[in-house]
């Protein structure tokens, strides 16, 4: 791995990196100060130019106030939440479901599916009270299922546990396949109760099993098309999805399924006849693009929509990867297109924004991609950490072999995926592989984080507030990206926040147009007056002079 | 008024016990008041002559939330008042839970008032301490008094040291206390010196040894305790003394758990060894 070429040492002020630390890990007992050491980690490029060692996906230290969610929030919020045409029926008390509903700003546009259905802004739960508690839930959500049935008619009905239903034992799954036989359609459970794994984690990895098995593979329709994708692990927040499959109609390549941003159960049923999976969040959805290579042969690559040249280069990949003259060509050609309105734009707000410091802690890829955006606004990335990545996302795919994989890991089911025997097709050869990788371009390959990260930035997994704390008062970043749960503290010490899950009220940001939408919105924050008047007068000069009115 | 809960191991004779012993409560003019926690919902069969019950937990779902005492609450013998929990049938929902809902549901509901006049609640507990809700009768106060029913085999040895540990966690903070073993004799060998040195490791006491005897069956084929079906017989007495002994308790400990070698100890220099 190669050093970034600029900017490749970083000295934030006087700062020493390693004193940061060692003031952060001060303020815990021992044994937390050496779990959370692992997690905080100066970026350090060795000999052979890799990155050191993390320990990302492991508990949270009760007492430290982190940026987690649950099992349930990454089932049903995070990877089947964006999909409008499935009935989400949360099997639980009212609270999961109320407090889950439209929380992500997925966006969807229904008038593309046949039937029209869009779901995603009703709320569904089936309010489990004492009686289910003690006497069980399967028959209310049985009952449940089939009212959603009577009113909606949908094409599939998913269901998902909230704790309770863990304890109580209710067998979801067999009320699923019952309803399935009964009313003909879809239904399938997830075992997505929120105390499972360590994070989020562990529901994008339940989700991903449970649309494979149930889904994906189930409709072979053929389409026309000669470059036959599936964009997966891009939700849609703010409408990115869009800007993407706008990018994707010019340049001629025809996404066959979206997990799950703006899109509809047909098309994941489909979604094996396409020729390349496209991974955009590794961590949520890397499962169900590996488990379809075994099963259909259908090979992936990691791109990255976020960022007017990391657009350029992921279009680059996909043609390299088709190797087809009349796409390399056509992509070049929309490429040339689109990025005058962003050099334009760029040339415009950069004086603004150049040597401006960002600090990203957010998802399991989120703190990775927009490292790029803030790149191209001449902004330096001080600090990044993910809230529920593994170890692969910081350091690489290359640690697979080496990670440890601990009670919390094992606790999720890992399928056992093999070659369908008559639908597994490899879309390329060994030879072909081993070519295209000759050529630059790797399957089945993420360098992680860390390898862009500048040498001596701090890379802090699960970021507890205080830590927040601590680097805010330290490096007083320009702009501080996080999500809802830490917009406020981060505001109250005068800093101006993005939210990345949820793009507060804007976007899009992928693709030429976002990254536009991300300039002038970086723009506009960092160089916002509005922060230096949250003191109020009194706090600054405590002291009121004034002189007696002469007589 | 005295709240008393009965534990022990499945199937050694609790709800058998806890009647045959209110019975002889309520004989010498005691009133009493029995609350069944055993989903399955038979713990006042005896009492009420084998009526049919309806629990707590099925009124609460049929009749919403306007329950009345007198649904859910049976007189039986000697005035004795009779009231079951229920809960789910097995392998479904929570029936911890039901129990916790169920005894807040006849405190709502004035079951504890002053003017019942109880001298005894007794709570007839299924199995072992499984999980937070069959404590439930031990916490929070709901039952200051716990009584084990025990025999000399081993495995229900083992389940009274096991609910003796839910006692000392209750204890500290609930003030929940052990009364004493009431050994229900299996006739197995040296049982009865067997309790006793169990009880005295326990730090508590063997507070009655009930032989065995037909009769006990008999009557409860009879739908009936023995002081009902048969009030001359011997086993009607070891009752009425086991309730007279209850009522002049004065031992409340906190026990101290025994190691498991300890108790495999007892069990070889009592039973086997001899």
């Amino acid at each position: 791995m190669a050093l970034p070429e600029e900017n490749n040492k970083f000295e934030p002020d006087e700062y020493n990196p390693e004193e940061m630390k060692e003031e952060m890990l001060l303020q815990y007992p021992p044994k937390v100060a050496r779990k959370r050491a692992k997690q905080i980690v100066i970026n350090k490029f060795g000999s052979d130019g890799e990155v050191g060692d993390i320990s990302p996906n492991v508990r949270t230290v009760p007492g430290l106030i982190g940026q987690r969610g649950c099992c349930y929030a990454g089932c049903k919020g995070v990877v089947l939440g964006p999909t409008r045409d499935i009935i989400n029926i949360t099997h639980g008390p009212i609270g999961c479901g109320f407090y889950s509903w439209l929380t992500r700003r997925n966006q969807t546009d229904a008038s593309t599916t046949p039937d029209n259905h869009n779901f995603m802004t009703y709320c569904f739960s089936t309010d489990m009270q004492d009686e289910q508690i003690i006497f069980g839930g399967e028959k209310k959500l049985a009952l449940a299922i089939q009212e959603a049935y009577d009113n909606f008619h949908p094409k599939a009905i998913a269901v998902f546990s909230t704790c309770p239903v863990g304890l109580i034992g209710d067998d979801i799954h067999t009320v699923c396949r019952n309803m399935k036989e009964k009313l003909g359609i879809n239904v399938f459970g997830f075992s997505c109760e929120g105390y499972k794994g360590v994070s989020q984690s562990a529901g994008h990895h339940i989700a991903n099993n449970g649309i494979f098995t149930h889904v994906v593979g189930t409709d072979d329709t053929e389409h026309d098309g000669k470059y036959k994708i599936n964009l997966l692990g891009e939700y849609n927040i703010g409408g990115d999805a869009f800007e993407i499959e706008r990018i994707f109609n010019k340049c001629g390549i025809t996404q066959v399924s979206s997990f799950s941003g703006n899109s509809s159960i047909d098309k994941f049923a489909n979604a094996h006849v396409a020729d390349l999976n496209l991974i955009m969040c590794h961590r949520s959805i890397n499962y169900v693009a590996e488990m379809m290579e075994t099963k259909y042969g259908l090979p992936w690559i990691k791109i990255n929509f976020i960022g007017a040249n990391a657009t350029a280069k992921s279009l680059r990949k996909i043609a390299q990867y088709f190797g087809d003259e009349e796409l390399i060509a056509k992509v070049e050609e929309v490429i040339a297109e689109e990025m005058p309105a962003v050099k334009q734009s760029i040339e415009e707000v950069r004086p603004r924004t150049e040597g401006k410091r960002a600090m990203l802690f957010v998802g399991g890829s989120r703190a990775h991609h927009y490292q790029e955006l803030f790149a191209e606004l001449g902004m330096k990335t001080l600090s990044a950490g993910y809230e529920f990545a593994h170890r692969d996302d910081y350091e690489g795919r290359r640690v697979l072999p080496d990670i440890k994989v601990d009670a919390d890991s094992r606790n999720i089911e890992e399928l056992d995926v093999k070659p369908d025997p008559l639908k597994y097709n490899p879309r390329k050869s060994e030879a072909e592989i081993a070519k295209l990788a000759e050529a630059g371009l790797k399957m089945s390959e993420y360098e992680g984080m860390m390898p862009d990260m500048d040498s001596g930035s701090m890379v802090i997994d699960d970021i507890s507030q205080r830590e927040s704390e601590l680097l805010i008062e330290s490096f007083k970043p320009d702009i501080y990206c996080a999500g809802i749960k830490e917009k406020y503290t981060v505001q109250k010490n005068g800093i101006p926040m993005k939210q990345l899950h949820s793009y507060d009220y804007g976007g899009p940001y992928a693709g030429f147009k976002g990254a536009v939408n991300f300039y002038n919105e970086i723009d506009r924050m960092v160089n916002s007056k509005i922060w230096k008047y949250l003191k109020a007068p009194w706090q600054a000069h405590p002291e009121l002079a004034a002189a007696y009115a002469s007589d | 008024m005295r709240k008393i809960a009965i534990y022990g191991k499945g199937g050694i004779g609790k709800s058998t016990t806890t009647q045959n012993t209110v019975a002889g409560l309520a004989e010498s003019g005691k009133k009493v008041m029995v609350v069944g926690c055993d989903p399955k919902g038979d713990s006042t069969r005896l009492l009420l002559g084998g009526i049919a019950q309806r629990t707590v937990l099925d009124t609460l779902r049929e009749e919403g939330e306007d329950v009345e005492l007198d649904d859910v609450r049976k007189a039986g013998f000697a005035g004795i008042l009779c009231t079951e929990s229920g809960g789910p049938e097995p392998g479904v929902g929570c029936a911890g839970r039901g129990i916790i809902t169920s005894i807040n549901l006849l405190e709502q509901l004035g079951a504890y008032a002053e003017d019942v006049k109880l001298d005894y609640v007794f709570y007839d507990v299924l199995g072992d301490v499984v999980c937070g809700g069959f404590a439930m009768p031990i916490r929070e106060g709901k039952a200051k008094e716990i009584y084990i029913v025990v025999s000399g085999e081993m495995m229900a040895m083992y389940a009274a040291n096991n609910i003796c540990k839910g006692i000392v966690k209750f204890a500290e903070a609930g003030g929940v206390r052990l009364g004493g073993l009431i050994c229900n004799s299996r006739q197995v060998d040296n049982e009865k010196e067997m309790i006793l040195a169990f009880a005295d490791a326990l730090g508590t006491q063997m507070i009655h040894f009930l032989p065995r005897d037909n009769m006990v069956q008999k009557a409860e084929i009879n739908r009936k305790t023995v002081i009902e079906f048969d009030k001359e017989h011997p086993q009607a007495e070891e009752y009425r003394i086991l309730a007279k002994k209850i009522d002049e308790n004065k031992m409340m400990v906190i026990p101290k758990i025994l190691p498991m070698d300890d108790l495999e100890k007892l069990l070889i220099e009592y039973g086997i060894a001899s």
